[in-house]
């Protein structure tokens, strides 16, 4: 089982880790203009307001790069792949590829989000599209 | 409009020994450069009305004037981001000078940075709450950070690590004839470099990383007019510009639209060259700011000598070694003189332009001094 650093949830990002515990993938969508934003920010770039909707995401998207990480000064810490995820709905996200070997890691491979307890911690992780448990 | 172009100098370098283990207090490092370089420009630490330094570091203001006897300041300020603002502390020193605000304007940085607090290590302790997006995921340390964002890029290209290896070489190599570099006398070949262990999987081994150093290191900035009085030859502020761009983030670049590429880096150059009306071609030597090799990659193609992808090839056509067509990192950079957070390629830059340097670059009139998120071009008045 690797690490897994607990966040420190904020005001700005309390409903995505709310989300995670429920198994809901989630972004913040402005109710003013609609510009879906990850990371969430207090106020709208575009518009400027500070009035949010929370939008669920289809956890559906595909890999943008990847690092296999296995931290060379703390050999106990299991190894696992960190993924940059370009998801459908345009934005993108850091999280874990799992279910697959390093040497199938494919830029652009179909994911699809998981929720598992890591360490101790609910996260969103990622798997390749159609894997079955 | 008012510029900063052309009105402002840099009349003095100091430096401590580049070490791994000093021995000795931050605060003792930098007094030591600051005194240095207050000293090379001809100057007494009672001239200094100015500072600026990076907001990481750790030596307070008022204990660097108590420290070296510096009476008063009326300009004080601290660049963001680490590294990526090594060069913005020449920006902001020129600022103040051509201003009026200060007249004579130390830069210092000075840390323990392998002997204390490690940069590199695994993020521990209190976090800015952006860092959850991250650190849960076993994202927590800058060569992981980086290296997420280096992938994209050689997939793209097709560049190996192999590939950066070739820069690894050079800096070494340029470090092997630099008495001031740790690495002296000790060149690497690329078979080295390829059996050095693996830091980040498939992207950085060991020998793609900058060093941790301790050591401090200082410049002395006043205006060109001041500075033609002063002993050192003339080294003028030709520009200096930063690049902070909306979807940027601090140490990596997940957000910007494509990846491959580094917009920071091409907005600052874009300000360089339109306020100059210089060309790539018009450096004749680039201090380029490498935490990890790959970002030497980004950045050649961000400043336009090279198209995109092509940095792979422009290396290993030895372009930037000493009598290639830009010599790149002089001094050994980051990875082979020191890590003085980027600062110490400025004074390379300085040196470069006096025609002292160590690796001396015969007649060079300008130098661009890169941290990626912030640029000067240096010349020889």
């Amino acid at each position: 089982m690797p690490h897994a650093v607990a966040p420190t949830v904020d005001h700005d990002d309390e409903f995505f880790w709310n989300g995670v515990k429920e198994g809901r993938l989630l972004a913040r969508r402005c109710a003013g203009c609609q510009r879906l934003a990850h990371p969430p920010s207090p106020m709208c770039p575009q518009c400027g307001a500070v009035e949010w909707e929370v939008l669920e995401l289809s956890g559906r998207g595909s890999l943008h790069s990847w690092i296999f990480s296995r931290h060379p000064s703390e050999p106990d810490d299991a190894a696992r792949i960190v993924a940059l995820v370009e998801l459908d709905e345009g934005i993108r996200l850091v999280s874990n590829l799992c279910g697959i070997e390093v040497d199938a890691v494919k830029n652009g491979m179909r994911l699809e989000v998981v929720f598992a307890e890591i360490d101790g911690v609910a996260l969103p992780q990622f798997r390749p599209s159609g894997v079955e448990d | 409009m008012p510029s900063l172009n052309g009105r402002a100098a840099i009349v003095g370098i100091g430096q401590t020994e580049f070490s791994k283990d000093s021995g000795r207090s931050e605060l003792q490092l930098c007094a030591e450069a600051v005194r240095a370089a207050i000293g090379d420009a001809g100057l007494q630490p009672p001239d200094v009305d100015g500072s600026v330094t990076f907001t990481l570091d750790p030596n307070d203001e008022l204990d660097v004037m108590r420290s070296v006897g510096i009476r008063e300041m009326r300009w004080t300020s601290r660049t963001p981001f680490g590294g990526g603002g090594a060069s913005a502390t020449i920006e902001h020193a020129a600022a103040a000078v051509v201003s009026g605000a200060a007249d004579v304007v130390v830069v210092y940085r000075a840390f323990n940075e392998r002997s204390g607090r490690r940069f590199g290590q695994p993020m521990s302790g209190p976090r800015p709450p952006a860092m959850d997006w991250y650190l849960p995921y076993g994202l927590d340390t800058p060569a992981k950070a980086y290296a997420l964002w280096f992938q994209r890029y050689m997939d793209k290209y097709g560049v190996s690590n192999e590939d950066f290896g070739r820069y690894s070489v050079v800096a070494r190599r340029h470090a092997a004839t630099n008495p001031n570099a740790w690495y002296f006398e000790r060149p690497i070949t690329l078979e080295e470099h390829q059996s050095s262990r693996w830091i980040v999987e498939p992207i950085l081994r060991l020998l793609d990383c900058c060093q941790e150093s301790d050591g401090g290191v200082a410049l002395v900035v006043t205006g060109v007019d001041r500075a033609k009085d002063l002993r050192r030859p003339l080294v003028t502020i030709e520009a200096a510009t930063q690049g902070n761009t909306m979807l940027g983030e601090t140490i990596f670049n997940y957000y910007h639209s494509d990846i491959s590429r580094f917009p920071e880096a091409e907005y600052t150059a874009a300000q360089l060259w339109r306020t100059t009306g210089l060309r790539p071609d018009d450096i004749d030597v680039a201090m380029i700011y490498e935490n990890f090799s790959p970002i030497v990659f980004y950045q050649l193609e961000a400043y336009g000598f090279c198209g995109p992808g092509e940095a792979r090839d422009f290396i290993a056509g030895g372009n930037i070694e000493l009598g290639g067509t830009l010599p790149v990192n002089t001094n050994g950079g980051l990875l082979g003189e020191g890590y003085i957070h980027g600062v110490n390629n400025i004074v390379e830059g300085v040196r470069q332009l006096r025609g002292d340097a160590a690796n001396q670059v015969k007649g060079a009139e300008r130098v661009l001094c890169t941290a990626g998120r912030s640029a000067v071009v240096l010349g020889r008045g």
